[in-house]
């Protein structure tokens, strides 16, 4: 039997798409139906009605929530594209050996294939009250108390965001900077071109597709979180993705659906307004 | 010629950094490895109260801490699955991102889509469905779809990476020596993929080990091992915890090892063969 070729890319992509189809695009059209849904004694009833939506929106917490879920991606987007940035550019235009290059990026992205649950626990005995770095700086006597903002605070939450996410501004950021040509960065410097000149009008520019893609994933990453937030603050407070899991815990689906809808819009919207700046398919298929 | 020019002074100085990045990214994680041999009497926290596996032993006695052996297992089998529907699916795919074809950037959209995707937003839905159409969740099945969703983009997303620096005129010659489509896809084109298709088999298998949010709702009434873990982290305070994380990261790093590895090996030998 002989399949004629138009056909058969169809039958290529056919599973991936199937499997999509089934478990991403009938999902997410399923929980933005059942946030118009009315539940009555933990049971959902089908119906058309704004109700969960106005609950959200009324709720003094939601607003709290998300401002603070905002303020950790901004201030956590900061810390990893400068460091990012930092690490990718040291890698690329300072290690001259392509063997060192290909080992300290692996280094880099190792951890992406561990746990994070682990990863996020590792810090609890080196932040907590008699964690190592309370020991370290007691028995160096630069203190006398332990340091009680290190754990269960906004501190450790962002050490662990960092913790968690960096590597993907460093895998992205230096894929962007290693089709960078060296001639071109010769060519600057040549031209009278400081190195703070080299970077901010050469480099940058150049590398706005990895920072737009890096970007993407740290923000979505930070915004779709889940426990990160629960357990290194202590339980003081809470994700919004946490949130929603409680009113799936309480059996209330219509209403953890419209939280749920109203997440997705938030971080769509902030992805598209990084992806105003940058064609990213252009990116990834040149 | 580089190797004997004298290195400014930025270099030290993001050499420093890079080094304290390292420290920042795996001195944690040693910690709780080391601790996690912590004697019978120890806590948390340093300093060691001697050294012993006693909370490895604490692992497999059930009532202690959770299912550890079922999740375990579960938690493996669960990654093959992934990894091979993911190699599977997303070489196909890759393949046929190679032509124009009609849906193709919808499709791409999609998988982007189901990248950024909060985690707990799918399981929600795929939770939901399975109620509607009454049928039980479980790992095999809703858990399964559910981290596919989260594996198979970035399998899609490798394989792009792989065939954008794949040679087609090795293909033509494949059929100009009278090859058939399916030979040329057996004894050409994947032979020269593997490496990149390990690449997606190592994502494949950690992503699925690892995953949590999506597995939440959809897992059925068994633990994975993930699931089970952060379960511990509200219920068990001793270095049971530490043995637990430690036991997963080994079996991470053996796939990582495994997987850097051969394809390190196949590299070095294509190399050396291509330099006769």
């Amino acid at each position: 039997m002989k399949v004629p070729s138009s056909v058969v890319p169809y039958i290529q992509v056919a599973p991936l798409a199937l499997v999509l189809l089934v478990f991403f695009g009938i999902p997410l059209v399923t929980v933005v139906v059942v946030s118009f849904f009315d539940y009555v004694n933990f049971q959902t009833v089908p119906a058309f009605m704004f109700y969960n939506y106005e609950e959200v929106f009324s709720s003094g917490l939601t607003v709290t929530l998300y401002l603070t879920m905002l303020k950790y991606s901004v201030i956590v987007w900061l810390i990893t594209l400068i460091v990012g940035f930092t690490v990718s550019y040291f890698l690329v235009f300072h290690v001259r050996s392509l063997l060192w290059k290909i080992f300290f990026f692996l280094v880099c992205t190792v951890p992406f294939w561990t746990s994070n649950i682990i990863r996020m626990i590792s810090w609890i005995p080196v932040l907590g009250r008699n964690g190592l770095v309370n020991q370290t700086l007691m028995g160096l006597g630069l203190i006398d108390e332990p340091l009680d903002f290190l754990l269960f605070s906004d501190f450790s939450v962002i050490v662990a965001y960092v913790h968690l996410f960096t590597l993907f501004m460093v895998v992205t950021l230096f894929n962007s900077m290693a089709r960078i040509d060296p001639a071109i960065l010769e060519a600057a410097v040549d031209a009278g071109a400081s190195r703070w000149q080299v970077i901010t009008q050469v480099v940058i520019p150049l590398t706005k597709t990895g920072i737009a893609l890096g970007s993407i994933f740290v923000v979505t990453l930070v915004m779709g979180d889940f426990f990160v937030v629960k357990i290194m603050s202590g339980g003081q407070s809470s994700s919004a993705v946490y949130a929603m899991w409680n009113e799936i815990a309480m059996l209330q689906y219509p209403s953890a659906a419209a939280s749920a809808v109203i997440l997705l819009l938030v971080v769509v919207l902030m992805a598209a307004a990084i992806l105003r700046v940058v064609d990213v398919r252009k990116e990834l298929s040149g | 010629m580089a190797q004997h020019r004298k290195r400014p002074w930025t270099f030290y100085v993001l050499a420093t950094f890079f080094a304290l990045f390292v420290l920042f990214l795996y001195g944690p994680m040693l910690a709780i490895y080391i601790l996690s041999f912590q004697g019978p009497t120890g806590g948390l926290t340093f300093p060691m109260n001697g050294v012993s596996l006693h909370w490895f032993q604490a692992l497999f006695e059930q009532q202690r801490t959770g299912d550890f052996s079922g999740s375990f297992s579960r938690s493996i089998l669960l990654a093959f699955l992934v990894m091979i529907c993911t190699v599977t699916f997303s070489v196909m795919a890759g393949l046929a991102f190679r032509r124009r074809f009609f849906g193709a950037s919808a499709i791409f959209y999609m998988a982007v889509a189901s990248l950024v995707m909060p985690g707990l937003f799918l399981s929600l839905g795929i939770g939901l469905i399975f109620r509607v159409i009454d049928m039980p969740t479980n790992w095999f099945s809703s858990a399964l779809g559910a981290q596919l969703t989260w594996s198979l983009p970035f399998g899609l997303l490798i394989m792009f990476a792989v065939l954008s620096r794949f040679d087609r005129s090795y293909e033509e010659a494949a059929r100009d020596l009278g090859a058939t489509n399916r030979q040329t896809l057996q004894y050409v084109v994947l032979p020269i993929l593997f490496p990149g298709l390990i690449a997606v088999a190592l994502f494949g298998f950690t992503l699925s080990y690892d995953e949590f949010p999506r597995t939440l709702l959809t897992v059925g009434p068994g633990n994975t091992l993930p699931l089970e873990i952060y379960a511990m982290t509200t219920t068990v305070t001793s270095p049971a915890l530490y043995a637990l994380g430690t036991v997963t990261t080994v079996v991470s790093f053996a796939a990582i090892i495994l997987s850097l590895g051969s394809i390190a090996i196949i590299q070095w030998r294509r190399g050396g063969r291509f330099r006769k």
